[in-house]
């Protein structure tokens, strides 16, 4: 399974997640866990995702993200997971 | 699962710390290119390096983008040119240097001669063709290795080392001695280094492996912030715990690469590698230990507990750890260094003393321009002494800054940075370069 980090920040809104979720739904990516934090005003979401179901080249499915980001005005940060998992665990 | 504080972790070391991966270098064995022909020779060259290093740059930035770390470099290196050159080498640096544009790294090694024991013609003539070489490439740089604990120091390669690195600084003076930033004289050179000016692919490595450097002093530097006043202890073991991280990620970077690009793995190199930007210094390290600047009294045991603490940190961390491995204390590219040497409290003594316990040796130092050929070779026989005693490497990369005197100021721009000149002891040794011939290898160079 290749896993990725999708991490989504900027000023609150209505609809974020359902706006990232159905692009992700469209490129047939699921999610695996979802966290979600709002500190003042400023919105902070942070979801692991398996990116096999895409069939899509790593660099596509974050363009694919890129109508997102532009109608939401907010940063979308996509990296695999490994280096999390490098970092943290043996 | 990775819990959200240790992901926020990683982004902040690589958002606000300067985490980084310094350097892909692709280590190229030349040896099957050499012929007697010079032209055909560096013909081979090209087409060998230009063949085996085409997707290397944009591997590099892949691998970047997926993984969220930059790789501030992407670089070569290759067989020392003397062992490859059985006529002039010129035409084949040329080559080296037109190769590195067209696949479009920032550095290519391995300009560099072997010469520990003894010289070869083929040395001899790659020595005389590097302030002419270092002057008319732009991304060709240049190693030679004038001593070795089994081999003792040679003495005629150390006194013609200081004549040719006056040579460079002069023909190099309109970009304040540039070209001495890219030639480094070695004690001990290791054949799997990544980083520059030093690297090489010597002749005990395989056909091509990828060798990754990693970096981060900013991020030690923050991890010491949580630790102030607490004892050695607590310091030794917080800046274990960050190599480790730090070495983990180059380990994945390192293996990465090499399954992409289909090119077997060589090594991690573990070190502290700083550049000029404020937040990513080794000095910092040092002052955040409590010193008021590096060179201050305490100095030399606060990189010696950060080497070793790094090296301990890390070898955990990869399953092949090699090149230079350590702190390295270069004065231009380093922030925290320049302002030290401005204030006084750095000279090239202290620097000296600090060699003796960091990963390499005396990096990137502006001298005088009238300081003498026979000084820097003193200079330069020291550090190989140093290195040879102790059984490590050590370099020197200085930088006589022509028409320049201690307290001016020189600039190389980039990651090379910018260095105040700094003053030299002028006493004469020119009786005791004059000799030449071989310091014998140490004792303890005899383990077999």
């Amino acid at each position: 399974m290749t896993k990725a980090l999708i991490s989504v920040t900027g000023l609150d809104s209505t609809g974020i997640i359902a706006k990232v979720a159905t692009k992700l739904s469209e490129m047939n990516i699921n999610i695996l866990d979802i966290t979600q934090t709002i500190l003042d005003g400023y919105f902070t979401m942070m979801m692991v995702v398996d990116l096999d179901g895409a069939h899509l080249r790593f660099e596509e499915i974050d363009k694919g993200l890129q109508p997102v980001r532009d109608e939401l005005k907010m940063t979308i940060h996509m990296q695999r997971m490994d280096i999390f998992d490098a970092m943290h665990r043996i | 699962m990775i819990e959200t504080g240790e992901i926020l972790q990683t982004m902040r070391m690589i958002q606000e710390e300067n985490f980084d991966i310094r350097t892909i270098t692709l280590g190229i064995n030349l040896l099957n290119c050499s012929e007697a022909e010079a032209d055909r020779c560096a013909d081979r060259v090209y087409d060998k390096i230009c063949y085996t290093a085409r997707n290397l740059v944009h591997t590099g930035e892949e691998i970047e983008k997926e993984f969220g770390i930059p790789i501030v470099n992407k670089r070569i290196s290759v067989t020392p040119v003397s062992m490859i050159a059985q006529g002039d080498p010129v035409p084949i640096a040329r080559a080296l240097d037109r190769a590195a544009k067209e696949v479009g790294v920032n550095f290519l090694g391995g300009y560099s001669a072997l010469m520990h024991k003894g010289s070869t013609d083929a040395d001899e003539r790659l020595l005389a063709s590097i302030p002419q070489v270092l002057s008319e490439t732009e991304l060709l740089c240049s190693s030679v290795n004038v001593a070795s604990t089994r081999a003792g120091i040679n003495m005629n390669a150390v006194r013609e080392m200081g004549r040719i690195i006056k040579q460079t600084a002069e023909k190099t003076s309109s970009n304040d001695g540039l070209g001495c930033a890219k030639l480094v004289v070695f004690a001990n050179a290791v054949e799997d280094n990544p980083f520059m000016a030093g690297a090489f692919c010597g002749a005990g490595e395989p056909e091509c492996a990828i060798n990754v450097g990693v970096s981060g002093p900013g991020v030690v530097k923050v991890a010491l912030e949580s630790v102030r006043e607490q004892p050695f202890d607590v310091v030794a073991e917080t800046i274990k715990r960050t190599a480790f991280k730090i070495t983990r990620v180059g380990q994945l970077v390192a293996r990465e690469a090499s399954r992409r690009l289909n090119i077997p793995f060589g090594i991690v190199d573990l070190s502290l590698a700083p550049t000029p930007a404020r937040g990513d210094s080794v000095a910092y390290i040092l002052t955040e230990m409590g010193l008021e600047y590096a060179g201050a009294p305490g100095t030399t045991a606060a990189l010696a507990l950060l080497n070793d603490a790094v090296k301990k940190g890390g070898i955990m961390a990869s399953n092949h750890v090699g090149g230079l491995s350590g702190a390295f204390i270069p004065v231009s590219e380093d922030i925290g260094m320049i302002e030290a040497a401005s204030a006084g409290a750095l000279t090239l003594e202290k620097l000296e003393a600090m060699t003796c316990v960091c990963s390499v040796g005396l990096d990137m130092i502006a001298v005088p321009g009238d300081t003498s050929a026979e000084t820097i070779s003193g200079i330069i026989a020291d550090e190989a002494a140093i290195g040879m005693i102790n059984n490590k490497t050590t370099a020197v990369r200085i930088i006589p800054a022509v028409g320049k005197k201690a307290g001016d100021t020189v600039e190389f721009g980039g990651l090379l940075g910018h260095a105040p000149v700094m003053p030299v002891n002028g006493y004469s040794n020119a009786a005791f370069i004059a000799r030449g011939g071989r310091i014998p290898a140490p004792i303890h160079a005899m383990r077999n």
